[in-house]
């Protein structure tokens, strides 16, 4: 065996990877690198190349161009079976001619490793499953299959553990409880996982990096916090949560912050929060960060106030009322309020104005491709 | 087609309505004419070719005699007298059986697996391998005789570099018989094979070689088991038909007198001789070591649903 | 950057010459029928194309080629019908005895062709009936009968019984439900069983020749050619019935994948 296995988890390094099949390109020019021990998410639409980068890494297809390096060594050339890297499948993929331990101690015997059955069992046990090595999986739940494949990847003790979109075909309430169960594990084995996942939530709760994958390419990455807190592209502040956006000519520069004027209404962002500062730019904000006015207030210089509009939407989702305000030559803006009774009865048709902090704007390096992108996503 | 229905026609997947008395007139109605049919032309002749077997048959009058009787005897003399042509039959059923399985294999990985992403070209390699069954049995056999001809260049070209003696010749012997035998029962363990690696899922062998498995291990860790349902019905379709067949070791074909297997013993006896008898009891013989055969094979394999 | 590997065309050039060893035999009998054969068709003696322009003049050719194909259009009629019938029946009504039934069903395809042969023929000889024409459809519909009950089995499966049931909802009959619904959803199965059947029958010798008496099928023709010399004439008929299958079963195939294609374009 070419590789050998550590305790501890090894950081991945791709370089200028660029994957192509016949007809298009699934990963265009991508470099990454995820530290030892971390738990990596990479997060994306359907289609946007993280579950190629997934099966890259694993050694289940040849990147057209570009370098893999796990704990700094080159596997480029190396074939699935001899990286130290193991997968738990989208569908599991567990051996359906085998029983649950067999499943789960395949890797071990593979690599002729003694005590095979006691360590696979010791596996299934950390996973809750241990009464139930003897069953054949198709005797198991889609919750219980899901930790049957976790634990035949962990019993292996890989350097990197990947997770391609395990939680998906588990329902709201099993997929919450798996999360926490899978983020436990991570820390008490101390691996390195990278985890693929559409699921913005899952990724958001569970990684300590996130990497944002569009169209074959990176936009972003960063802790989620950071991520949800400061949106450099479209794309990212709209597929991570909801974000009003506004697009202008940046103007009047102070020493500390980028205007742009909308429909004779100013708004600013923070030079440190602005990723362009010259040319038309878009300016967003969150919609839990913006209130809304029933008379015109008077605010200083460090809001932002839009309007008048009126209210055109409202909708009840329990934790907070969103209210969709249509804004005369400027388009529809969300505000999301909290359900603390106390947010002021506000019904359908009146007329209100949206003010937040200009600490809360966000300035990106794009923009919307059209104007239907200035709607706000629900 | 029906040959891969064969191998994995389980119940369907609807549950039957539940009956009213109505429609358990109506459903005897339709079953009726047809089961008639085959108690009458399918079970009743298995149990008249047990009793024929059985038959006394008197040669006093000069002419063979026969009448009804309970006649264990007559098994005893097939036996003794035919059990070489009997083992013949099994010995070249079982290597070309074997054979037949090797070269199907790899054919029919590649077409169920290798080109699933190309369906046209896909359906165009099953008409392929089918092709042989749309040429007359015979002509195809016959063609191999022509192939294997003593003046054909294959054999004087085999004489000359010496794997042949100069007096010996490919047709009559054993290797060709076994040679006729599997290439005419290809297809029926080609499509069966087929049906099966169709629907092995790419991903076990990805989670195979995940698992540190490498292709060799994957291949028969994984790819054999899984396919396992192919594998047994594939075999048993090209065996059954071997073990019977009278056309390929004939001596008007690709054998000889020394190559004589077991049908071709029940074909001279029924049509040739008029010993019905005998026939009858090496029919037996033949039926009762395949069902055996079966019943044992698909116990073992822990493959059921065959039925 | 990749490397050569033998293991990437390793299975496609295997699969090549295993298509190669599957045709010889067809190429072989294409081309002995333009052979000049004169006594005998087991060397080559110069080319001749009398072979195809006059079929019939071997003797016994064409009334033997005949007889194949009303023995095989007879006996697939019958098989088809009594066939699609057990195949509604299993799949559509729950009764005893139904494995059984199964069983009765699966064992004429599990059963030795010769064992199916001598079993009928001594059936016939206990009770002295005479062999011939009619003898041999019983045979070919007794065999032909299971592997129809497969095939539409399958497809009388794959039918949603809500079909049945909202033409029973909007007025229809139970008979005309089964003619305007039933049937022509059935359709494509029972001529797949039907084409099955014509093949088994127009192509089986091994229980043709235990019940035909002095009936002649094209098989037995070859048969029996085959020790004085197989006439070029049989290669000819042969090639042409595998011309027209081959023509028959992809035109089947490359029709039911363009329709795949459009359905896949559609969603």
């Amino acid at each position: 065996m070419a590789t050998e296995f550590v305790a501890r988890g090894a950081d991945l390094e791709l370089v200028g990877i660029r994957k192509e099949f016949p007809g298009f390109t699934a990963i265009d020019h991508l470099d990454l690198k995820i530290p030892a021990g971390e738990f990596f998410a990479l997060l994306g639409p359907s289609g946007c190349g993280k579950t190629t980068t997934l099966r890259l890494v694993a050694g289940l297809e040849e990147p057209t161009t570009g370098q893999i390096l796990i704990g700094g060594k080159d596997v480029t050339d190396t074939k699935a079976y001899q990286r130290p890297v193991n997968t738990v499948f989208q569908s599991y993929a567990l051996f359906p001619h085998m029983s649950v331990l067999e499943n789960v101690a395949f890797g071990l015997r593979q690599r002729k490793i003694d005590d095979v059955l006691a360590k696979a069992q010791k596996s299934l046990d950390l996973v809750e499953l241990g009464h139930l090595a003897q069953r054949r999986p198709a005797q198991l739940s889609g919750g219980q299959q899901q930790r049957v494949a976790l634990a035949r990847a962990l019993v292996n003790r890989p350097s990197l553990l990947l997770l391609d979109e395990p939680l998906g075909a588990l329902d709201l309430k099993l997929r919450r409880q798996m999360q926490i169960e899978l983020k436990a594990i991570q820390m008490e084995v101390g691996l390195t996982f990278l985890h693929v996942t559409h699921d913005q939530e899952e990724a958001m709760d569970m990684a300590d990096t996130v990497a944002v994958m569009n169209k074959g390419h990176i936009e972003q990455m960063g802790s989620p916090e950071k991520l949800y807190d400061r949106p450099k592209t479209v794309f990212v502040s709209k597929f991570l949560g909801q974000s009003n956006l506004f697009v202008g000519k940046a103007q009047s520069h102070n020493e500390s912050t980028v205007s742009i004027e909308v429909a004779g209404s100013k708004i600013s962002v923070p030079k440190t929060r602005a990723e362009k500062h010259d040319g038309t730019i878009a300016i967003g904000v969150r919609p839990e960060k913006a209130f809304f006015h029933e008379e015109q207030p008077k605010l200083s210089s460090d809001h932002n106030l839009i309007g008048p509009g009126e209210i055109i939407d409202i909708r009840f989702t329990g934790v907070s009322n969103q209210y969709l305000i249509e804004i005369p030559n400027l388009g529809n803006v969300t505000v999301f309020a909290q359900n603390i009774g106390k947010s002021p009865v506000i019904e359908l048709g009146a007329k209100v104005w949206v003010s937040w902090k200009v600490e809360h704007s966000f300035g990106l390096s794009d923009l919307p491709e059209s104007v239907s992108e200035l709607e706000p996503v629900a | 087609m029906a040959i891969a229905a064969f191998g994995h026609a389980t119940g369907s997947g609807h549950k039957p309505s539940t009956p009213g008395k109505k429609s358990a007139k109506v459903a005897i109605l339709l079953l009726a004419p047809g089961l008639m049919y085959l108690v009458i032309f399918f079970v009743a002749p298995l149990v008249s070719l047990v009793i024929t077997s059985l038959q006394t048959v008197d040669y006093t009058t000069g002419f063979a005699v026969y009448s009804y009787g309970f006649e264990i005897a007559n098994y005893v003399n097939v036996v003794s007298q035919y059990g070489e042509q009997i083992g013949r039959s099994f010995i070249y059923a079982f290597f070309a059986t074997i054979a037949a399985l090797l070269i199907s294999y790899p054919l029919a990985y590649f077409i169920g697996v290798k080109a699933r992403r190309y369906p046209l070209l896909q359906a165009l390699m099953l008409t392929l391998v089918i092709a042989p069954f749309f040429i007359s049995f015979l002509l195809r056999t016959f063609a191999w005789k022509q192939i294997f001809s003593n003046e054909s260049w294959i054999v004087t070209t085999l004489q000359s570099i010496g794997v042949l003696a100069s007096d010996q010749y490919l047709v009559g012997t054993p290797f060709l018989v076994i040679f006729g035998l599997t290439y005419n029962f290809i297809p029926f363990m080609t499509l069966p094979l087929y049906t099966s690696l169709e629907r092995l899922d790419i991903r076990y062998l990805e989670a195979g070689a995940d698992l540190y498995a490498n292709p060799r291990k994957v291949f028969r860790k994984v790819t054999i088991p899984l396919s396992m349902p192919g594998i047994v019905s594939g075999t048993l379709l090209t065996f059954i038909p071997i073990a019977g067949d009278y056309v390929n070791a004939s001596g008007l074909f690709l054998g000889s007198t020394q190559t004589a297997m077991l049908g071709n013993v029940v074909e001279s006896k029924f049509l040739k001789s008029y010993d019905y008898p005998t026939a009858s009891a090496l029919s037996v013989i033949l039926m009762g070591a395949i069902m055996l055969l079966v019943t044992f094979y698909v116990r073992r394999s822990g493959t059921d649903d065959l039925l | 950057m990749r490397k050569f590997s033998f293991g990437r065309y390793a299975l496609p050039v295997y699969s090549v010459l295993a298509f190669v060893y599957l045709l010889i035999p067809i190429a072989f009998t294409f081309f002995f029928s333009f052979n000049d054969y004169r006594r005998s068709n087991i060397t080559w003696r110069g080319f001749t194309l009398d072979n195809w322009t006059s079929v019939c003049e071997a003797q016994g050719v064409c009334a033997a080629f005949a007889t194949s194909i009303s023995i095989g259009l007879i006996s697939t009629l019958i098989a088809t019908t009594l066939g699609t019938m057990i195949a509604i029946a299993l799949v559509r009504y729950r009764f005893k005895f139904r494995s059984t039934i199964s069983l009765l069903l699966f064992l004429p395809m599990a059963t030795p062709e010769l064992v199916l042969g001598a079993g009928l023929a001594a059936q016939f000889f206990n009770f002295g009936v005479e062999m011939g024409f009619t003898t041999i459809v019983i045979a070919h519909v007794m065999f032909c009968l299971s592997f129809v009950v497969v095939t539409v089995k399958a497809r009388v499966a794959s039918l949603d019984p809500a079909l049945e049931e909202a033409g029973t909802d909007l007025y229809g009959s139970p008979s005309q439900v089964f003619w305007k619904i039933t049937f022509p959803l059935l359709l494509p199965g029972i001529m797949a069983a039907a084409l099955l059947s014509f093949a088994l029958s127009f192509d089986d010798f091994i229980i043709t020749y235990f019940n035909s008496g002095p009936t002649e099928t094209f098989p037995k023709f070859v048969y029996t050619a085959a020790s004085k010399g197989l006439p070029g004439e049989a290669n000819v008929i042969g090639i042409g019935v595998f011309l027209l299958a081959i023509a028959i079963v992809l035109t089947i195939q490359i029709r039911s994948s363009i329709k795949a294609k459009r359905l896949a374009a559609m969603k």
